[in-house]
């Protein structure tokens, strides 16, 4: 964000886009909710699977790091949308068709809030 | 009287505990060989379980060796000790005979594996970050090189592929420059490096044939694989295989298939398909493709029994509870088992009558017969993954 936005608009700005997240997340939720043994199996997945190529402590292998001071750009949407459709450049996978929305998005926020702690 | 025996035993006792704990020879190592030991690696908990192939068993665990996802390990060529190279660029010597570390760096931030020199005096650590080789005196693990895979402008690229090769040399691929590199440590103050440029892109893995003469790059961002003759390295790189890879339909690739165990049975080489639920099988004299396997995911390892009679093939992820078994005169598929969530990797014995099957999600490492084709033991271990046996150490690029 510009560094000339007043404070109080960029704090005003924050909690818009914050309160827009919670109501697509709500929404989503509503209709695929996550229980929380999915979350745990969604959990074991990241670590494990993810961690194939990005390190089962999510520190980078093959691929980057997916720790939160990467994703500080990135907005939850975003990282749900690399996950799910990958990046034909790279060698991310498409993971559409092995995880929802919902499970996507959940890993988003995740990866851009928990940090590398299992 | 009686206490009088006691206390003589529990002196005799003491004096045993002390001796053991300061390091004094112990009866019990100067008198078996390692021959038939081996370790797998706990990659959650950052320890090696040291196995017996003879009495099938697990022996004693070692632990504190950092972050061991994705990890494997070489042997020196005396059998006793495990050079296991972690994710987090930590290099550990395991002593097997007295159970415990001798010896424990952390070399770089994140590393892939490593190799150990043709006459087992250096140890080569490949690595992500920072992108390059780094090689030690195996004894001591004191640095001797550092190799920088500098791709031309000041960065870095990323190292995968290293394997051992006759001559002292190291030769392993850059994964984001698309070359590989030819190591020579004939005199290991200078040590002379040889660069094969546009080899293809992203070579993501490669192997080198057990007779030391070939090396091959699998190439993750296009077709085809990139072969090396290492008995002709003037003539430089050749392409070979223009079907192999993840060819028009590219499928989405989960994990990537691992080429150091690439089976070579007879007169075929068996490849894990790139992303297609098929094993390839290539003449290994004239590297043309003879057929494909269907099987029941994206393999990720293909291994011959010894003998080249089986080979056995795990799958990635999501359908990696599974394990087939190709029969080689027939090219069919002999068995599918399914033992579990995660089965991870697949070790022979040197001869070939068992292989050790790790499966991680069920922290258990299976032991199957592979004459009557059932387990004949399954052993705990805390998310088992790779499996490294001795007789590695007697082999080229293992």
């Amino acid at each position: 964000m510009p560094s000339t936005i007043l404070p109080g608009w960029a704090e005003r700005c924050g909690t818009m886009v914050l309160a827009g997240t919670f109501a697509l997340m709500s929404a989503t939720v509503s209709a695929e909710p996550i229980s929380p043994e999915r979350m745990a199996s969604l959990d074991h997945l990241l670590h494990q699977d993810c961690g194939s190529c990005h390190g089962m402590t999510l520190q980078g292998g093959l691929g980057p790091a997916l720790l939160p001071e990467r994703f500080t750009d990135w907005d939850i949407e975003s990282i749900a949308d690399m996950i799910l459709y990958g990046n034909p450049e790279k060698a991310m996978p498409p993971w559409e068709g092995l995880l929802s929305q919902a499970d996507a998005r959940y890993l988003a926020e995740r990866i851009k809030s928990k940090g590398p702690n299992r | 009287m009686t206490n009088f025996r006691n206390l003589l035993r529990i002196a005799a006792v003491v004096t045993v505990v002390l001796l053991s704990a300061s390091g004094a020879p112990r009866a019990d190592i100067a008198l078996y060989g390692t021959g038939d030991l081996g370790i797998v690696i706990e990659r959650a908990a950052g320890s090696v379980v040291i196995i017996d192939t003879t009495d099938v068993t697990a022996r004693s665990r070692v632990e504190g060796l950092g972050d061991l996802s994705h990890a494997s390990a070489v042997f020196s060529r005396d059998g006793r000790y495990a050079y296991v190279f972690g994710r987090d660029g930590g290099l550990t010597k395991v002593d097997l005979l007295r159970a415990r570390i001798s010896k424990r760096i952390v070399q770089s931030g994140n590393s892939i594996g490593g190799a150990i020199s043709q006459d087992g005096t250096l140890i080569a650590v490949s690595n992500y970050k920072p992108g390059g080789v780094r090689v030690f005196d195996a004894k001591t693990l004191d640095p001797v090189a550092d190799i920088p895979a500098d791709m031309g402008d000041g960065t870095l690229s990323k190292v995968v592929g290293l394997v051992d090769a006759p001559g002292q040399q190291f030769i392993f691929s850059l994964w984001d420059a698309g070359e590989i590199w030819i190591a020579d440590f004939m005199d290991r103050a200078q040590p002379k490096i040889r660069k094969y440029k546009n080899v293809g892109k992203n070579p993501y893995d490669a192997l080198i044939t057990s007779d030391g003469r070939y090396y091959v790059a699998g190439l993750f961002g296009e077709d085809g694989l990139a072969k090396l003759d290492l008995w002709a390295p003037d003539k430089g790189v050749a392409r070979i295989l223009d079907h192999y890879g993840r060819g028009e339909e590219k499928l989405p690739v989960y994990k990537m298939p691992h080429l150091e165990g690439w089976a070579k049975a007879g007169d075929y080489l068996f490849l894990p398909a790139v992303g297609h639920h098929e094993v390839l099988v290539v003449d290994a004299n004239t590297w043309q493709e003879v057929t494909r396997i269907p099987v029941h995911g994206q393999p990720i390892f293909a291994v011959a029994r010894p003998d080249g009679r089986q080979v056995w093939v795990n799958f990635a992820h999501p359908l990696n509870d599974t394990l087939q078994v190709i029969d080689v005169p027939t090219m069919q598929i002999a068995q599918t088992y399914t033992p579990g969530k995660a089965v991870l990797h697949m070790e022979f014995t040197p001869r070939g009558e068992q292989v050790w099957v790790s499966v991680r999600d069920e922290d258990r490492v299976d032991v199957y017969d592979t004459r009557t084709m059932k387990v004949i033991k399954s052993i705990a271990a805390d998310k088992p993954s790779g499996i490294f046996l001795t007789a590695r150490a007697g082999r080229i690029g293992l």
